[in-house]
Order: structure tokens, then C-alpha cells, then sequence
């Protein structure tokens, strides 16, 4: 990826630090992350919970709440620094030039007022247009989200929906207003499979129509490997390996996503015994000396306890922190 | 949707006759005698042997009960023994005196209440919040006799800005209202506060702020509205109880409505005055909550019935 020039980015996150300050000491949920997003390309950021992927694109949207705080780095959105805007610059890009989808589509929608008025207002507060025209419109967009008797649905509330058809929602409302980077915090987690591959499709389908990027936040590797273009692995809030959606599953290097790789119930596999990675993700607040994973590693060497490695370059496309690629190549 | 209230209300009649009956038992055992409370002492024997007889006191309770259930039935809640009047009339003289006093008090304590909850709600943890939650604090847990007292003293004693009982001019709704309502308002306030941080840890206000919202917008439009179904029942039932007369409130504030009316009555022993009021009080608070399920469903739509 780093061979294309900065324009060709959309958006650059740029070795971002979040911490949590909280009673019992200063949370890194995000230690150093940096996260490049082309023009039209779709980025899936792949970790467990709680490694650091959710409050990365919060960061982004400036919507985490205290006691969380980005404290150093910069985001670059189509030439600015999103750390340095204010509230009410900060407002008119959300929901308009960057939106969110959730995970749980059950949740997300305010279930007191309908979807139709909703929508309508995702689009009336950016755009000053009436609420005929603004009905009309979400008529439209929920029909091109997929969603049948756009026009009954328009007055019906969250909790008449199914979770797909929510979703779809979720998603008319994110695209209402044609934003340039779509933020996808596993949306597809809380649904079916069937659904789920009808709404990652409507999602590539969107990303082809406007050419949207779109930063796709998930822990499912099959959903990886339906959609993105590159990813980023993250391990307790630090990126441990990036590289190009073939090289991924081809060539994985990290010890850890071997791991997550191994981890994939296959049905052609002879062993009966599911893979899992031992050991759990560290506590943020005592985080292991040395290499952040060494403690769950099969591959950890003495080094690996003590010192932190950096993020080692294989190829033009793929880097990876571990000190198994110190020198390049593996 | 009618069909469900019309259930509702005719669920409210049994439960208005089993209220009717409890009460009638209890006043049945409890010692005092209404003839001696009518006649004052030193009344021939036979009279009272008379009295009994025509007023049917010697019958067995339960023959008592249910022909008072029939009067009842007809809009005849009897004769108060002590006023000699029909106790009817008694309860709709003494009505619009407490509607009055309820529903400025009522009123003062929504304006007061539901503000200062939104307000310590979005300030949470700041001075602002805890003064405002110390005052709701106050309201909540001051008896109102002791708030109705502190008021006549300061303000009619010492200050001689209003009466201090009676009522006859505005003048004199003043400090009751305010003292009920203060009581009031610390309660709405606590709980619209409580509930309002309750509503903000949803994931549609995060929602509403990815979609570019003003955070008076996500508070006003996307929280308040979910955090009002329990604020509401309580204010249902406030104004159902206020309605059914502020019995210290009444007292104190020498005010001539149901609280003052069904407090006499204890006084004196008015077995079917007392009867009437508490069946009248029952009617309010079970109208009260019907009307509170109402505003559930216009509120909330998952409530409402098909």
C-alpha cells in the first residue's frame, strides 16, 4: 500500500494514541495505530474484542465519550486533521461526509420514533431541503438498500422490522448522504448468515455505485475475506500485521494470525479438535513486556519477552511486528 | 385499542368494591360508637336503642355492606352523621377546592421537576447537578407538615407576605401549592434525571450523534422521550393522590377540600363520610393510572396494543 501516493488516500490515521482514563490507571485501548484508506477500497480492520478496532473508528467519528481521549497523533480526512476541528465542524462531517453502521441493529434505531423520520433527519440536518423532499428521498435510498414496500416501511418503527431489514436501514440512513468513508463496526455480526451475505454484497454494490471507502471493523474472517481489499490486523491496540486480502490468507506471517487463521472451523480438516489461541488478550492495564503477544506465542523467543519489535516491512504490501521478519524476509 | 381501556375500566370495578369492602370491615372494628359521637352524652337509653334500629346499626356488617354497595351503586353514599348532610354533596363541595390546589401544585412541579432532572442530567457530576439534586433531595425528604410550617412562620409570621391559612383569595394557594409541589418536583426530578442517563447509555444516541446531531438535540430529541415512560406514571399517580386531597397539607393550610373533609371524619367517627372518601380516592388513583397507560402509548409505540 505504501507505494501509491499520499493523494490516493482518503483517509490516514496516523500512529494515533487513545488511552481511557480511568480510576485504576490510564487504558491504552489504542497505542500507536496507524491506518491508511484509499479512495474507493474497502479496509477491513480484523482483531478479538477489545484489542483496540471499535474505539480506533470512534476516534475517527470524534464520538468517544469520557473518559476517553485521543492524545496524540493525527487523522487526516481529505487533507485535514479531524483532531483539530471543532464541535461544530466536527458535526458537519458526521453523518455527511463520514457515517457510521453499528453492530447491533437491534439497538441502533431510536425505538420510539419511526425509521422513515429517522432517516429523514440523518439527511435534514446536513442538507436544507423540506421534509416532503427529504421523505421522498429516504423512499428512495430504502429502496436501493433493498428494502420491499419502501413506502409502508417509511412509517414503520424499529421494532416491526427484522434485524436484516434494520440493518438495511442502518445502512440508508449511513449513505444518506453519500458520505465519502462509510465506518462498518461489525455490521453483520448480530445477523444471520444469509443475511449477512446479502448485506456485505449491498455494501460492495454501494462501494461500486459512489465510490465510498469503507473502513470494515470485524472479528469474522469470512466476512474479510468476502469484501476487503486490505487489512489490518490489530492485537491489544496495536496493528501486528497489514497486508493485501490474497496475501492474507496465502501467506499469513504474524503468529497471531496464524493463529486467528487456524482458529476457522473447516470442513475438510482431519483434525477434530478445534484450533484455539492460548491464553486470553492481556489486561490493557498490565500489558506483557516486550511483544504484546508473547505470552499466548508458540514462537516466542527469549527477545520477544523483553523487547517490543517494530513494524517489520516483508514486501511493498505486507508488514508485519514480529521479530521473526527483523530482516525482511521470513 | 378502546377495547383494551374499556377492559380496563371494568376491571376497575371489582377492585373498587374489594377497597369498598376492606374498608367497610375495618371501620366496623374499630372502637368508638357513632351514636355517642352524634348525640354528645346523657342521652336517654331508649333513644339510642331508637336510633340504632332506624339507622340499621345492629344488623350483621356484612347485610350493612351490601346495602351500602347498593345506595352505592345508585350515587347514594348515605348521610355523614355528624354533618347531617348527604355525603355526596359533601365530596363534590369539597372537589374543585382540592382540584385547585392539585393541579397548581401538580403544574408547579412538573415546570420545576422535569427541568432541573434535564438539566443535572446533562451536567451530570458538576456543582450545578449536585445543587440541583440537593434541592430535589430537600423536597423529597422534608415532611410536609415541617415545609408547611417553616413557610407559615417565614412568610406569614415574619414576613407577612401571605395569609396564613384559608381559602378564599389566590393569595392563599400560594404556599400550599408550592409546599406540595416542591414535594413533588424533588421526586420528578430524580427520577427524570435517572432515567435521562439511563436513555443516554443507549447505542441509538450514539447514532444520533454519528448522524451529526447537536448534543441538545440528542438529549431533547432522541433521550428525553425514551426516559419519560417512568416519569410519567409517577406523575399520573401524584396527580391522582394530590387529587384525593392532601390530607396534612389541607390541614395545616386550614383549606376546605377532600383532605380536610375525610380527616373530620376520622375525627368524628363519620363512618359513612369516611367510607365515601376513600372509595372516592380509589376511583381517582385507578383513573389515574388508566390515563397514564394511555400516555404510555403515545409515547411509546412497542406499548401500544393492536
Amino acid at each position: 500500500m505504501s507505494e501509491m501516493s499520499n493523494e490516493q488516500f482518503l483517509l490516514k490515521i496516523n500512529n494515533i494514541k487513545t488511552h481511557f482514563f480511568t480510576k485504576r490507571g490510564i487504558v491504552p485501548a489504542v497505542d500507536g495505530v496507524t491506518i491508511e484508506i484509499p479512495y474507493g477500497k474497502i479496509i477491513g480492520i480484523v482483531g478479538e474484542s477489545g484489542c483496540g478496532k471499535s474505539v480506533t473508528s470512534l476516534s475517527v467519528l470524534g464520538l468517544l465519550q469520557r473518559p476517553g481521549k485521543t492524545v496524540e497523533g493525527s487523522i487526516e480526512f481529505n487533507g485535514r486533521n479531524l483532531l483539530q476541528l471543532n464541535k461544530a465542524q466536527m458535526r458537519k462531517l458526521r453523518g455527511n461526509e463520514i457515517s457510521m453502521i453499528f453492530q447491533e441493529p437491534m439497538t441502533s434505531l431510536n425505538p420510539v420514533y419511526t425509521v422513515g423520520k429517522q432517516v429523514s433527519e440523518a439527511i435534514t440536518i446536513h442538507e436544507n431541503i423540506s421534509k416532503e423532499e427529504a421523505k421522498s428521498k429516504v423512499i428512495e435510498i430504502f429502496k436501493n438498500v433493498g428494502i420491499p414496500e419502501a413506502e409502508k416501511r417509511f412509517n414503520a418503527y424499529p421494532h416491526q422490522l427484522s434485524g436484516g431489514l434494520r440493518q438495511r436501514v442502518m445502512i440508508g440512513m449511513a449513505m444518506s448522504c453519500s458520505p465519502k468513508l462509510l465506518i462498518a463496526d461489525e455490521p453483520t455480526t448480530a445477523l444471520d448468515v444469509t443475511i449477512e451475505a446479502q448485506i456485505l454484497h449491498l455494501m460492495r454494490e454501494l462501494r461500486d455505485k459512489n465510490h465510498t471507502s469503507i473502513m470494515m471493523i470485524t472479528h469474522n474472517l469470512g466476512v474479510v475475506a468476502e469484501i476487503c481489499d486490505y487489512v489490518y490486523v490489530m492485537y491489544a491496540g496495536k496493528v501486528m500485521e497489514q497486508t493485501d486480502i490474497n496475501e492474507l490468507f496465502e501467506k499469513p506471517c504474524h503468529p497471531y494470525t496464524e493463529g486467528l487463521m487456524r482458529s476457522i472451523p473447516r470442513i475438510h480438516s482431519k483434525n477434530t479438535r478445534l484450533y484455539s489461541i492460548k491464553g486470553v488478550v492481556p489486561n490493557l492495564l498490565k500489558l506483557p513486556k516486550g511483544c504484546r503477544f508473547s505470552p499466548r506465542c508458540d514462537k516466542a523467543t527469549k527477545k520477544c519477552f523483553t523487547q517490543e519489535p517494530e513494524l517489520y516491512k516483508i514486501d511493498n504490501n505486507h508488514s508485519v511486528r514480529c521479530f521473526l521478519y527483523e530482516n525482511g524476509v521470513r | 385499542m378502546a377495547k383494551y381501556f374499556f377492559k380496563r375500566i371494568l376491571i376497575a370495578v371489582p377492585v373498587l368494591i374489594g377497597v369498598a369492602f376492606i374498608t367497610f370491615m375495618m371501620l366496623n372494628v374499630v372502637p368508638g360508637d357513632p351514636i355517642t359521637v352524634m348525640m354528645r352524652e346523657h342521652v336517654k337509653p331508649d333513644v339510642i336503642e331508637n336510633l340504632r334500629k332506624t339507622m340499621h346499626l345492629d344488623d350483621p356488617a356484612i347485610i350493612r355492606f351490601l346495602r351500602f354497595l347498593g345506595d352505592a351503586l345508585r350515587g347514594n353514599f348515605g348521610i355523614s352523621y355528624k354533618l347531617s348532610r348527604p355525603v355526596t354533596d359533601l365530596i363534590v363541595q369539597a372537589f374543585p377546592v382540592t382540584i385547585k390546589l392539585a393541579s397548581t401544585a401538580a403544574i408547579i412541579s412538573w415546570i420545576i421537576g422535569i427541568p432541573i432532572g434535564i438539566i443535572s442530567a446533562i451536567r451530570q457530576s458538576t456543582i450545578i447537578d449536585q445543587m440541583f439534586m440537593g434541592f430535589a433531595l430537600f423536597g423529597v425528604s422534608m415532611p410536609v407538615f415541617l415545609i408547611g410550617l417553616l413557610g407559615q412562620y417565614t412568610f406569614s409570621y415574619k414576613l407577612g407576605w401571605l395569609p396564613v391559612s384559608g381559602f378564599e383569595s389566590w393569595k392563599q394557594l400560594v404556599m400550599p401549592a408550592l409546599v406540595l409541589g416542591w414535594n413533588s418536583a424533588g421526586t420528578i426530578a430524580r427520577l427524570t434525571r435517572s432515567n435521562l442517563l439511563e436513555a443516554m447509555k443507549n447505542d441509538y444516541i450514539r447514532t444520533a450523534r454519528a448522524k451529526g446531531l447537536k448534543e441538545t438535540g440528542v438529549v431533547v430529541g432522541h433521550a428525553l422521550k425514551n426516559s419519560l415512560l417512568p416519569v410519567i406514571t409517577i406523575m399520573a399517580i401524584q396527580i391522582a393522590s394530590l387529587l384525593s386531597g392532601s390530607v396534612i397539607t389541607e390541614s395545616i393550610f386550614g383549606i376546605p377540600g377532600i383532605g380536610r373533609l375525610s380527616v373530620d371524619a376520622i375525627q368524628g367517627r363519620d363512618m359513612p363520610l369516611l367510607q365515601g372518601s376513600v372509595v372516592f380516592a380509589t376511583a381517582l388513583i385507578i383513573f389515574g393510572n388508566i390515563c397514564a397507560d394511555m400516555l404510555y402509548s403515545l409515547v411509546d409505540p412497542r406499548i401500544r396494543v393492536e
